[in-house]
């Protein structure tokens, strides 16, 4: 049995777990403020709430209900906007948007609201640039966002006077209903088992699985991961940072001490997907959906990562993440396996790290080009480096021949020019949805030499590289 | 930085509208929107025994059906049946202009995505898991995607129209300067959150109830009326509200209404159909792309002399609303400028997409985009600004368009000229001009838009609408309209009209759900026009029940009805409170057995068009506005964000504030995402590739310009519209035109090399493509 908190209510229900969220929400407990936009993780218009409790303390996080599997509410407490609801009047993100004419027809309105009460709810820094990143997934086609902006405003001015971490205040400054109170302690009386995991597909965040094959999921048994505990986790060891399979990108964004050798982390991080999504999507899925264009696999490929497959008996075997693609969506992996986990070396005080990506929306887009960098530099001399890039093959691709010879040599304008004719032979590009080749080439060559520009500023500009500027 | 200067003016206008907002009134479903109580179609509660139906579609864009084998989907499990042509009792046919658009394929498909058999099941699921063990056969015809082709091919819906003033050919000869291009301008997906649907309840006498996510209920009326072969009368649409139109749910509501209707006359069960994404957005038409050829001739003055133009409107595979939106390109070809002498020419070329239908703007955009580009390459070429050509022709009060109506309550030239003093024009462009010295990997560009956008249908038959008040036997009142409400906030205005007539509280007033036997023969919810036509209807009908109130009051009271008022709830006699409430005169008015339900018909006066001269004065009345758009390009990597947008905008008088403003950010942006990020695309197969919202990029809340600020222009208002606040839907779309040209002045700030190209929408491919070639 499937057994979690949905709002103020205990569920228990014997329903297939590879149903999505959204659908058990909507139909079967006819909780309709939950709307279906895309089906995509792409509108926001689903949006709930997912409490997970650690050690006594619940930690609410927003997520796309259409493309998670039911079974992953398995233990927890999910809030829809119903869930949100004072009895008489509204709450303080419902005003905010009621008062700044931040809703027209409705039908993304309740997905902004819920997740702008996850930010009420969550550990995030109470300022504007949080509030919006909040409700960066969410897609409203009337507004124009201005007024939307406003609303997230007054959230923020209104927390301004949170002082302490318990639901009390938010409870009495009325952004949560009282009921909030009593979910740790129900969900700890909540006997939990185990879910009884049949042999299918294996799931983690389903955000890639759940865009491809939602019905084939619903319809099919499915193999839930995302609660192992072997696979999750992030740790720093001699410098080398290994992250486990099943942790998601927030769990990245969230990790103090990773933020501190990638100054930049949380910048590349948002141009990866929307805030709903960084809450679901493992990095594990990320690797294996093997499409070329992959942001974090191209994030992992530039930082020459290694990762470690775990066969059905508990084996381990490690394999360097730039061998473990083989061609178009295919890789190493046998039946059974699993990914476990990442590691690379963390920057260190002479290297540098950096990563691009352009795509026709800046945010929650996928790239046309992404491209990465990690690069060790002494006394102008590239010590080493590594140079990975997305969309320009069938692959995410390593660059094997720029990386090698960028090594050794001096960091000189005429290097970088000469590294770009190499690369420029190493991918290839084909015209798609996403661009059309001698766009991607020459996007590749700008990102390229967007990388020199943004880690070493002071030594090159645009100008070094190109004509015009 | 793009503050101005201690701009006091500026500042004490941006407060008056705040003032505004917070006092304006709030859009009357708010309240329910932001709990999640709002219901839209998918929300109704559903019959036991409801069917759920899936469409099944073409996968060619053109073809011969050989065959089509549905027996293995027709066996599974929980499939109740599969319809087709052949289940229809009346017309395969859902045209609303030209009767040229079957309702499901018959022998030949004609674009991708057509819809060829609705199935219905126990689950949607079922449903969609048949729709995958169909087999079909078709035999590939020639494909046309581009109206080019097409009319290379003379593949045409209908005749050309053309619209013309003065003499063009004599013009050009006298002209200093004479250009000529062509343009390009894509569709765009109109990407409503609610997606297509309707629900479809078997009443008694077979009669059938329709809930429709629909801004036409007359036309999903009329055409299920048609395919069924039965009556009007027996088909009711209700529709309560819809997650988003723009123009998308006018026309191509219908047949997914229709097909749930069908499947409901057979089986005598509920049957409902809501279109997932994909479906929706392969199945539905969209704005129509056009590609077009201009002459521009100039004098040495910079006045234009002479334009001429082609448009090419790709219509798709059938007429649908193309003929009309053809129609008002014509009309919005010379934008806000007088232009002595024009020839304007549209041909709807047939070619095998799905049909491209309203959106926003319903063609003017794509006409205003050939002027402004023809504009924008003359400047270019004379070496002069875009702005000074704009400039030297904006319209005047008497000035003709094109197609002999006179200018009338001008405010081109205000809008334009308080856009330059009150936004400080000058530093604006200064602090571009000594950016772009100063930097040299990012670029800033500006770019002026005025806009001039006529007001009414223009198919005069369409301007009418009607009101249905009631008022109950405790002073509450309810009210029906042929208004659908779609976020634009139409409801919340007809409640303000009676709450100002009746002088009661909005609380008691309703507004009821749009419902085709409470008011019939509508118009569809469009042109901009809705709160104009349906608005002055509801006056009507609150104007009678007050007067025939009075004559109650007056005979309470003993005084004149001259001298009485409804003012707060109470009868006020020359001036002075009653003792008589709001709810004691309808007590009142009840025991004399007066009627406290007004039925009122409102059709718009003086307009006129005559078509076989393309002459007449078709606007009630016009919208101007100035918009002043600045961006900044990175040109490392050909990326973009827009500073800010300024526009001066004619609202007449508005009537609520928060909700006009709400219109005109929200059509900035779709302006600006139909300009610079939004690409439809269809492999030369007419198999659309942004097929998915992760291949269809609509504005998200980083995208968005960084100041929009908006300040109403003081006019007098016009008393064509209602309460004098003017129409405000559809003419702040085309501010965001503008975009397009700030990101062409960026790039050639930084490329010298740069060949002028009107090609939207301006991507950051094509962005980074400019800038490198």
């Amino acid at each position: 049995m499937i057994t979690f908190i949905l709002n103020n209510k205990t569920i228990k229900t014997s329903e297939h777990s590879g149903t999505t969220l959204l659908d058990f929400v909507r139909y079967q407990q006819r909780l309709t403020g939950t709307k279906i936009g895309c089906r995509e993780g792409d509108c926001g218009a689903c949006t709930v709430l997912v409490g997970t409790l650690l050690n006594n303390t619940i930690n609410y996080q927003s997520i796309t209900s259409c493309i998670s599997p039911l079974g992953n509410a398995h233990g927890k407490h999910i809030v829809t906007v119903e869930g949100t609801n004072l009895k008489d009047k509204l709450t303080t993100a419902q005003e905010a948007m009621k008062a700044n004419y931040a809703t027209q027809c409705g039908f993304c309105t309740p997905g902004f609201v819920v997740a702008l009460t996850g930010f009420a709810l969550s550990n995030s820094e109470n300022n504007y640039n949080n509030a919006l990143d909040a409700i960066s997934g969410n897609i409203c086609r009337c507004t124009g966002y201005k007024a939307i902006e406003k609303a997230a405003h007054q959230v923020v001015e209104k927390l301004e006077n949170k002082t302490e971490t318990s639901f009390d205040w938010l409870i009495e400054n009325e952004f949560i209903p009282e009921y909030f109170k009593s979910i740790p302690q129900r969900l700890k009386d909540i006997e939990i088992a185990d879910l009884n995991q049949p042999k299918g597909k294996y799931v983690s965040g389903g955000t890639d699985l759940y865009v491809q094959q939602a019905d084939h999921l619903a319809d099919n048994d499915v193999h839930l991961i995302a609660e192992k505990d072997y696979l999750k986790g992030i740790t720093i060891e001699n410098g080398v940072c290994t992250i486990g399979t099943n942790a998601t990108v927030s769990d990245l964004w969230n990790h103090s001490d990773v933020n501190s050798f990638f100054p930049k982390l949380k910048k590349h991080l948002k141009l990866v997907s929307s805030e709903q999504i960084r809450n679901m999507a493992s990095f594990g899925g990320n690797l294996v959906n093997a499409s070329p264009i992959g942001d974090m696999t191209i994030f992992f490929l530039a930082l020459n990562s290694d990762i470690t497959i775990l066969d059905q008996d508990q084996n381990e075997r490690k394999k360097a993440l730039k061998d473990f693609y083989l061609d178009y969506k295919k890789y190493d992996l046998k039946d059974g396996e699993l990914l476990k986990a990442i590691s690379f070396n963390l920057p260190s005080n002479y290297s540098f790290f950096n990563f691009e990506k352009v795509c026709k929306r800046t945010h929650l887009d996928i790239a046309s080009v992404n491209s990465a960098i990690h690069i060790s530099v002494e006394n102008d001399i590239i010590i080493e480096a590594h140079v990975s890039i997305g969309g320009v093959a069938a692959i995410p691709k390593y660059l094997h021949e720029t990386s090698t010879f960028l090594a050794g040599k001096t960091l000189f304008s005429e290097t970088i020019l000469e590294a770009n004719e190499m690369l420029q032979k190493e991918i290839s590009s084909i015209s798609d949805v996403r661009g059309t080749s001698d766009y991607k080439r020459l996007l590749a060559r700008q990102l390229f030499f967007a990388h020199f520009t943004e880690l070493f500023p002071k030594k090159f500009t645009l100008n070094d590289f190109v004509q015009h500027a | 930085m793009h503050k101005n200067k201690s701009n006091s003016d500026l500042d004490s206008k941006l407060d008056a509208v705040s003032v505004a907002l917070k006092q304006s009134i709030k859009n009357l479903d708010s309240h329910t929107h932001v709990r999640g109580e709002s219901l839209y179609v998918d929300d109704v509660n559903i019959r036991q025994g409801t069917f759920h139906a899936v469409v099944f579609d073409s996968p060619k864009a053109h073809g011969k059906i050989k065959s089509i084998d549905y027996s293995k989907a027709r066996s599974l499990e929980g499939v109740e049946r599969i319809f087709t042509y052949k289940d229809i009792p009346g017309e395969n046919e859902i045209g609303g202009i030209i009767a040229d658009e079957p309702l499901f394929a018959e022998d030949e498909v004609h674009f991708w995505g057509m819809p060829i058999a609705l199935i219905v099941a126990e689950s949607k699921f079922i449903a969609r898991k048949a729709r995958s063990l169909i087999d079909i056969e078709i035999e590939d015809l020639p494909v046309i995607t581009t109206a080019k082709e097409a009319k290379a091919k003379g593949s045409f819906i209908n005749a050309p129209r053309s619209f013309s003033l003065g003499n063009t050919e004599k013009a050009f000869a006298d002209c200093d300067y004479v250009f000529e291009g062509e343009t390009f301008s894509n569709g765009q997906e109109h990407l409503y959150i609610e997606a297509q649907g309707a629900y479809a309840e078997p009443m008694e006498n077979g009669n059938i109830k329709i809930t429709s996510s629909t801004q036409g209920p007359t036309a999903v009326q009329a055409t299920t009326a048609r395919v069924l072969d039965i009556a009007m009368h027996k088909i009711e649409v209700d529709v309560t509200r819809l997650g988003g139109g723009f123009g998308g749910k006018e026309d191509q509501a219908t047949p997914w209404a229709v097909m749930a209707a069908l499947a409901t006359y057979h089986l005598n069960q509920s049957v409902k159909l809501i279109l997932n994404r994909h479906d929706d957005l392969r199945m539905t038409g969209k704005r129509h792309p056009y590609e077009s050829t201009y002459k521009i001739g100039l004098s040495k003055d910079l006045k234009i002399l002479a334009y001429q133009t082609e448009f090419l409107q790709n219509s798709g595979a059938a007429a649908d609303l193309s003929p009309a939106i053809a129609e008002r390109t014509l009309f919005h070809a010379t934008n806000s400028y007088y232009i002595p002498n024009v020839t304007t020419k549209v041909l709807s070329c047939k070619t095998n997409l799905p049909p491209n239908t309203a959106f926003r703007g319903f063609g003017g955009p794509q006409g205003m985009f050939v002027i402004e580009s023809a504009i924008a390459k003359a400047a270019h070429e004379i070496g002069v600004s875009a702005k000074q050509i704009q400039e030297a022709n904006l319209l005047d009060e008497n000035d003709t368009f094109s197609y002999g109506q006179i200018a009338t309550k001008v405010e081109a030239k205000n809008t334009w000229e308080s856009a330059k003093k009150l936004f400080n024009c000058e530093a604006l462009e200064q602090e571009v001009i000594y950016f772009n010295k100063n930097n040299k990997a990012i670029k800033k560009g500006l770019a002026f838009m005025p806009i001039t956008f006529g007001i009414s249908f223009t198919n005069t038959p369409m301007n009418h609408a009607r009101a249905l008040v009631h008022i109950y036997l405790d002073g509450s009142v309810g009210i029906s309209t042929a208004a659908v409400e779609m976020g634009q906030g139409v409801n919340t205005k007809m409640m303000q009209i009676a709450a100002d007539v009746f002088s009661i509280p909005i609380d008691k007033i309703k507004i009821e759900t749009t419902n085709t036997t409470r008011v019939a023969n509508t118009s569809p919810s469009a042109a901009s026009s809705t709160a104009d036509l349906n608005g002055k209807a509801t006056i009507m009908a609150c104007n009678s029940l007050v007067e025939r109130l009075k004559i109650v009051a007056s005979e309470i009271l003993n005084a004149s009805e001259n001298n009485l008022e409804l003012k707060n709830e109470f009868v006020y006699v020359k001036g002075k409170k009653s003792e008589l409430t709001w709810t004691e005169l309808i007590s009142n008015a009840m025991l004399r057995r007066v009627a406290l339900t007004e039925n009122a018909h409102y059709a718009t006066p003086e307009i006129h068009f005559d078509k076989t001269k393309e002459k007449g004065h078709p606007f009630a009345y016009h919208v101007y506005g100035t918009a002043i758009i600045t961006t900044t390009v990175d040109c490392t990597r050909g990326t973009y964000e827009f500073d800010s947008v300024k526009i001066i905008h004619d609202y007449g008088k508005s009537m609520s504030e928060g909700i006009d403003l709400g219109q005109v950010e929200g059509a900035l942006i779709q302006g600006i995402g139909w300009m610079t990020m939004e690409e439809i695309a269809y492999n030369k197969d007419g198999r659309l590739l942004s097929n998915a919202l992760s291949t269809y990029k609509v504005p998200d809340l980083f995208s968005v310009p960084k100041i929009v600020e908006v300040i109403p222009v003081e006019t007098k208002g016009n008393d064509m519209a209602i309460l004098k606040s003017k129409a405000v839907g559809e003419p702040p779309l085309m501010y965001g035109i503008g975009a397009y040209f700030a990101l062409q002045n960026a790039i050639k700030a930084f490329n010298p090399n740069y060949d002028l190209k009107f090609h939207a929408p301006m991507t950051p491919e094509k962005v980074l493509m400019s800038l490198y070639e």
